[in-house]
């Protein structure tokens, strides 16, 4: 631990190295889905990038249901206790 | 036949001989034991074989392809969470560890219905001394609760198997399905162990307070034992896709909400066992294929993950999301181990998951179940979230928690090393995994066509961008030190005020009636056959007393017969005696005739 420690993350210039990375792959697969025939089990799913959007959106609606139900569910941590 | 040994024994008979031995030889016996049962497993021809005799019945040993595949990971499994364990001195752990995995071994390897339930309850009780070697306060706690829920697990599933027993005459542990109440019974106990809600709480109220080494067993086999059951007993039956739908959808809104780091991988772990469990219920070849495959790479990377957050409790002392965060700079190998076990579950190309996951979503798609389809879909990207992505990213990124603990132990890293290769492996490669799988189908499944890796990867891409989002614009709900309720808060909270809400009422009308009967009554009954006679006139003379308008004169008198009962018996003539027993007979007689 005395060694060098590593901030490999924290430095500004890979993190945005790393979101561009990120993103130029993120519009490669979308373009590349463009162009793929694609087989698809229902008309829906064959449409170019749903599973994209569906990732998307799925993963909203996941956490803000998840916070809404926070308001529910939510204890201290001796409630049991 | 009698030269038939089965493996679940090499376990569980291998296990009593580790209290007595220490240091190295402990440790290399407890590495060979596991190898010792897989050339055991190999020595033996797929077949039925009798081991033994209960009752008139006989026991078998069932060696089949399905049986197999179970036997196999759970083997390495042992190994590999010895393996991790090996840090650990004492014995009580390692030896109940071996008997909970050896019943594991037992149960897949059953070829009827006795020998079942024999490893099933030996399963608990080995799991329950694992949950208990974490000698925390807590531990010992949610240990009671464990054996609460299971033993009403097993006491359903025995009522079956016997009420089973006694329908078809026959102990053969094959297929059941669902029809009848012996059926019902035993997939309510087996339901038990699969974790289906609302059975399911015991999972995250129990495995987050095993030891750093005991979760690690833990989340391998009561689950996926209970799995097999279903595969053997229960495929194509329609209740478990909805049931599994529920488990992969259910759990993963208290993963993302969690903060003990833990409890959001046992939710996870429900969440993979509902892929299982839907891939049986479909039970077309593919389905079920899916599901046995999804089984063995789900016991690598789930317990990958327990390791590497094993790992990270180990050195920092907590496993909540609140306190870590930053590690990446004094943990690098655990980091990169967790990415790998993050990347299987979440079915990134190239990871185990991928190539197994989809055969379960793929069959549902195939089979045209719309919502199925998407409900997985969703609990797809959903695992990525939590596990994926929450694990990792709050452990080792975060907001720094200043903690730069030293690196996981050096057998540690050599078992989660172990795990992340072979999750490796089977991404790169999976028609080794392909080819010991149970269903022989016509057509081979192939994960990596272009289609499959690009929708893939948008999805966990679209996934990851709006956990940036969420992030980024500080939506996301915060981390808090707090704790969530789940069905478990039936019997821990609202069981108890119910019962003191309905029991003291009750309870003081069950003690009034008490007193009357056992204890007004009797004696009342003992005053009077003292002396009938003057118990009958203080009788008379205190309801008679009222109505005489209570002369001072009339209360003395009473109170004297009181005083002086119960005096002097009448000594009655056995000639009276005779009188008043004719007049009954008489009266008697009357009666009869009129």
């Amino acid at each position: 631990m005395k060694k060098e420690e590593s901030d490999f993350f924290d430095r500004p210039k890979v993190r945005k190295a790393l979101v561009v990375l990120f993103a130029l792959t993120f519009i490669g697969l979308l373009v590349a889905d463009f162009l793929l025939h694609k087989h698809s089990y229902f008309y829906w799913d064959g449409i170019p990038s749903f599973n994209a959007v569906f990732g998307l959106v799925g993963s909203l609606a996941l956490v803000l249901i998840a916070k809404h139900l926070r308001r529910f569910i939510e204890r201290e941590e001796k409630y049991y206790d | 036949m009698t030269s038939i040994f089965p493996p679940a024994l090499v376990f569980i008979l291998g296990a009593v001989l580790i209290p007595f031995l220490k240091g190295r030889v402990k440790s290399v016996y407890m590495l060979i034991l596991p190898i010792i049962a897989f050339l055991v497993l190999r020595g033996i021809p797929v077949g039925n074989y009798v081991i033994g005799q209960i009752m008139d019945k006989d026991l078998f040993l069932r060696i089949d392809k399905l049986s197999l595949v179970f036997g196999y990971v759970f083997i390495l499994a042992t190994f590999i969470g010895i393996v991790y364990a090996l840090h650990v001195k004492e014995s009580t752990e390692h030896t109940a560890a071996f008997v909970y995995a050896g019943s594991a071994l037992g149960i897949v390897f059953a070829g009827d219905l006795i020998t079942l339930f024999i490893f099933w309850e030996l399963l608990t009780i080995g799991a329950l001394v694992v949950l208990w070697s974490n000698k925390t306060k807590a531990a010992q706690r949610a240990a009671y609760r464990y054996i609460m829920v299971h033993l009403f697990g097993g006491v359903s599933l025995m009522s079956g198997i016997i009420l089973r027993v006694v329908e078809t005459g026959s102990t053969e542990f094959s297929f059941i399905g669902v029809s009848g109440l012996s059926s019902y019974l035993i997939l309510l106990g087996v339901a038990v162990n699969v974790a289906i809600p609302p059975f399911h709480s015991w999972l995250p109220d129990t495995y987050p307070e095993a030891s750093v080494t005991g979760a690690v067993f833990l989340s391998v086999f009561t689950t996926k034992a209970a799995v097999y059951v279903l595969a053997r007993a229960f495929p194509g039956a329609e209740i478990l896709i909805i049931a599994g739908v529920i488990m992969a959808v259910y759990p993963i809104f208290f993963a993302v909400l969690e903060n003990d780091l833990r409890r959001v991988l046992s939710y996870s772990l429900i969440n993979q066992v509902g892929f299982m469990v839907v891939g049986i219920g479909i039970g077309i070849p593919l389905a079920f294929n899916g599901a046995v495959a999804q089984v063995f790479v789900h016991v690598l990377f789930k317990s990958l993950l327990f390791m590497a957050v094993g790992a990270v409790l180990y050195r920092t002392g907590t496993a909540k999301a609140t306190e870590l965060g930053g590690l990446y700079k004094s943990m690098p190998i655990t980091l990169v181990f967790t990415l790998i076990g993050a990347a299987s579950i979440s079915a990134f190309p190239l990871f185990s998951a991928f190539a197994t996951k989809s055969m379960i979503i793929s069959a549902a798609g195939h089979e045209g179940m719309t919502v199925v389809y998407f409900l997985l879909l969703f609990a797809a990207a959903g695992v990525f979230h939590h596990a994926g992505i929450k694990v990792p990213f709050f452990t080792f990124f975060a907001h720094d928690s200043g903690k730069r603990p030293k690196e996981a132990p050096l057998n540690m890293l050599i078992a989660m090393g172990i795990a992340s290769v072979i999750s490796i492996g089977i991404g790169v490669y999976p028609e080794a995994l392909y080819s010991i799988l149970p269903n022989t189908v016509d057509y081979v499944y192939v994960p990596y066509t272009a289609d499959h890796v690009i929708s893939q990867l948008l999805l966990l891409f679209g996934a990851f961008t709006a956990f940036s989002f969420l992030m980024y614009t500080g939506i996301y709900p915060p981390e808090k030190r707090s704790i969530n309720i789940d069905a478990d808060w039936v019997y821990r909270k609202a069981a108890p005020a119910v019962v003191s809400l309905i029991g003291s009422p009750i309870g003081r009308i069950y003690a009034w009636f008490a007193r009357a009967v056992f204890e007004t009554l009797p004696r009342f009954l003992a005053w009077v056959t003292k002396n009938p006679l003057a118990a009958m006139k203080i009788g008379t003379d205190t309801l008679l007393l009222p109505l005489s308008g209570g002369s001072k004169e009339a209360k003395k008198s009473l109170a004297r017969e009181k005083a002086a009962y119960p005096g002097t018996v009448a000594q009655w003539s056995v000639s009276t005696a005779l009188g008043i027993a004719l007049v009954i007979f008489l009266a008697y007689l009357i009666l009869l005739f009129i």
